[in-house]
């Protein structure tokens, strides 16, 4: 074990994997010898050389492009998108090929090599465009896998398990935590499972449930709410899509409440889903309605950041709501 | 039926466009004189001082506001070091009425059409006068009543935007045209490709100017395309182009002047190509020292496009050391007292977050207002920029 922040073990995620596999490659803006804007390819060039890491040219739909042609091909392309607001002008290599590849091929061709890494969200005054939770879009879209980690730990095993899964992978890091979230990680190489959510905490009297840079939010609000002595069950999805249905659903038949969180505005957002399926699967179970702690109906704000976000504040006011409803 | 007007021929032949190798233009020597056979173009006193009362503004507004996100005052900011001469000798050959759709750089431009330097930090600040209500991060500056568009972060976006703005000034007939400002990077989006193309198929009067400052962030110009450089280009979309020396401030204003023309009475669109160099670090986030040396910036250091006009005009003896002098002080002071001015000014009003988003508030964002409000006043402490505005009417 080796304590490291969350980009030390993205990393040496990539490390792993370049060593383990000739054919992974890691490419994308700046991601060569400077090692990515906030370095998580660092030292990789300088280790596997200029033809397996490299700077691309600036143009994010030609980056996955790319990279769908070279998974096509055999490869394990892991494509970096400087930052999670800036994938769109590849939504269209996303949506309508890598995640219909296999599908509209008969399975005779598949991108499943691919893994397309993007720091994400909100919290480091980035305004409109250096905020965004983009996971809804591309959990709208079958075919694709979504994951985010929470944690240093988590990063470095899902990460490896999604550039050797044999699906497309999304990879949205919380660059909020990439600094700021340290902890213990494992040598070596290990992968966590994607797919299945993790219960972090078990409780009684509601679920609370997140992903990603939420999960410490959700852990502030928590200890309020236990103070208050509501007894709480903490789950962190881990992977979007597919999303693990059952240990959701198996909590909320326990608790018979649920409160979702998540950065991304409202309306359409991932919460509205999940909420959806638990009130299938739980309707006679639950009992107060599901709850969404979520950024506003809005673009995301600079100055008033802090009123729009969806903060440990407004997770246990929730909570609090959710309990004594 | 075909579109191609080329000869057959009946051996495989191919060509790589080198007969296409396109000249830099030049005007100004370091010196401030001029290059023999070069002939300044028609500015006068008071022009020229407007172009260099700009860019002087322009250096000293960087310099503090750096120094003032290095103290923590301010949360982000990008210097235009080096590329004075390539944004303000172009917005100078323009008329001010001219649509400028800039990529972030280019506060030079702003500057010399007169925005202040009150505007300047209203929206570096974020404050209550902020026109852009405190939403976008430092530098992304807008102004409607001098023709600038907002800033977009998203690279590249406003090149086919310019293009479309462009046709409907045409359309209107107001013999007026459209500038997008760009980086050798962002030449690479698939944004500039579709406007450079809708460009000359439309026949729309804009004009492409690509500041070559030689990085994308981190990334050379040399890792960014193998071409020689971007103007080529323009040839692949049958578009006129031109190559100039971006720290040369005659050289940049002549030829925007000449490619305005093609643009307004020809509708012929125009790409060109500055060649200059990013001094300052991309961002205040941004340190160069982890891929480029010292060295090669020293080089650049020696073409300063401020230093290289001013010598220029010194020559035309209208302009002195002691007005210089005057000057910079003058600028310095009033920086720094505007800034202070700025800091204190409180955020834009709460309801700053729900407007704009359309041109009505819809009930569902209300709805969500109202529960916003009511937690902040719950939570008063926690919220002190916006507390205030949420006393009474529980």
């Amino acid at each position: 074990m080796a304590k490291m922040n969350m980009l030390q073990a993205i990393n040496d995620a990539l490390d792993i994997a370049m060593a383990g596999n000739d054919r992974v490659l890691c490419f994308g803006e700046d991601v060569g010898v400077f090692g990515g804007v906030f370095r998580a390819t660092s030292n990789l060039q300088q280790k596997y050389g200029k033809d397996r890491c490299f700077n691309t040219p600036l143009v994010e739909q030609g980056i996955i492009g790319f990279a769908n042609g070279l998974a096509a091909q055999g490869s394990f392309p892991v494509a970096e998108i400087q930052f999670a607001d800036y994938i769109f002008p590849a939504f269209d290599q996303i949506v309508n090929e890598s995640a219909k590849f296999r599908y509209r091929s008969g399975n005779l061709f598949n991108v499943g090599g691919l893994t397309i890494r993007s720091p994400y969200g909100g919290g480091i005054a980035g305004g409109l465009y250096h905020s965004q939770s983009p996971e809804a879009y591309f959990a709208h879209t079958p075919g694709l896998k979504v994951v985010v980690p929470r944690n240093p730990h988590q990063a470095k095993g899902l990460l490896l398990a999604s550039i050797n899964d044999p699906n497309p992978t999304l990879f949205f890091e919380p660059k909020r935590l990439y600094r700021a979230s340290t902890g213990e990680v494992p040598e070596g190489e290990y992968r966590l499972p994607l797919g299945e959510a993790e219960v972090l905490k078990e409780g009684t009297d509601v679920t609370v449930l997140g992903w990603g840079a939420q999960m410490e939010v959700i852990d502030k609000a928590v200890e309020m709410a236990e103070k208050e002595g509501f007894s709480c069950e903490v789950i962190d999805l881990r992977t979007i899509l597919p999303w693990d249905v059952e240990t959701v659903a198996e909590s909320v038949l326990k608790t018979g409440r649920l409160v979702i969180t998540h950065e991304a505005p409202l309306t359409g957002g991932f919460a509205g889903e999940i909420a959806a399926t638990i009130q299938e699967r739980c309707f006679l179970y639950l009992e107060s309605p599901i709850a969404r702690v979520t950024g506003m109906d809005t673009p995301f704000p600079l100055v008033l950041e802090k009123e729009h976000f969806p903060n440990h504040l407004k997770v246990y006011e929730a909570i609090r709501e959710s309990v004594e409803f | 039926m075909t579109t191609t007007k080329s000869k057959t021929v009946y051996t495989p032949v191919f060509t790589d466009g080198a007969e296409f190798r396109i000249p830099t233009f030049k005007l100004l020597k370091q010196d401030g004189s001029l290059y023999k056979g070069g002939k300044a173009p028609d500015i006068d006193k008071e022009k020229a001082l407007r172009i260099y009362h700009a860019m002087i503004t322009t250096r000293v507004l960087d310099e503090r506001m750096l120094g003032a996100q290095r103290q923590g005052r301010l949360s982000f900011y990008m210097q235009c070091t080096g590329e004075e001469a390539s944004i303000i000798g172009s917005t100078a050959a323009l008329d001010d009425a001219d649509m400028i759709m800039a990529q972030y750089r280019e506060q030079g431009a702003l500057a010399y059409r007169g925005f202040t330097i009150d505007e300047f930090m209203n929206q570096l600040f974020g404050n209550e006068l902020d026109y852009g209500k405190g939403r976008q991060m430092p530098v992304h500056y807008g102004s409607s009543k001098l023709n600038y568009m907002t800033i977009s972060s998203p690279l590249a976006t406003q090149i086919p935007q310019a293009t479309g703005y462009a046709y409907g000034q045409k359309m209107a007939g107001d013999g007026h045209c459209t500038v997008a400002y760009f980086g050798e990077g962002a030449a690479s989006e698939g944004d500039f490709h579709a406007a450079l193309n809708m460009a000359t198929v439309h026949r729309v009067p804009v004009i492409f100017i690509c500041r070559n400052n030689g990085y994308a962030i981190s990334t050379p110009a040399t890792e960014q395309f193998a071409a020689d450089g971007v103007a080529p280009r323009a040839y692949g979309y049958k578009m006129d182009a031109i190559r100039v020396d971006g720290n040369d401030t005659l050289a940049v204003y002549q030829a925007t002047e000449a490619a305005r023309k093609l643009a307004v009475e020809e509708n012929r669109p125009v790409l060109i190509e500055a060649m200059t160099y990013r001094l300052a670090a991309h961002s205040s986030s941004d340190d160069p020292s982890g891929y480029r040396s010292k060295d090669e910036e020293a080089v650049w250091r020696e073409k300063d496009p401020i230093l290289r006009m001013y010598n220029w005009l010194i020559r035309q003896k209208w302009w002195s050391e002691s007005e210089e002098k005057e000057l910079q002080e003058r600028l310095r002071r009033e920086v720094l007292e505007t800034m202070k001015r700025a800091q204190k000014r409180p955020p834009p009003p709460l309801d700053s977050l729900i407007t704009d988003v359309y041109d009505e508030v819809p009930p569902m964002l209300n709805a969500q207002f109202e529960k916003l409000k009511a937690h902040i006043r719950r939570y008063p402490d926690e919220y002190p920029k916006s507390a205030g505005h949420v006393q009474g009417g529980a």
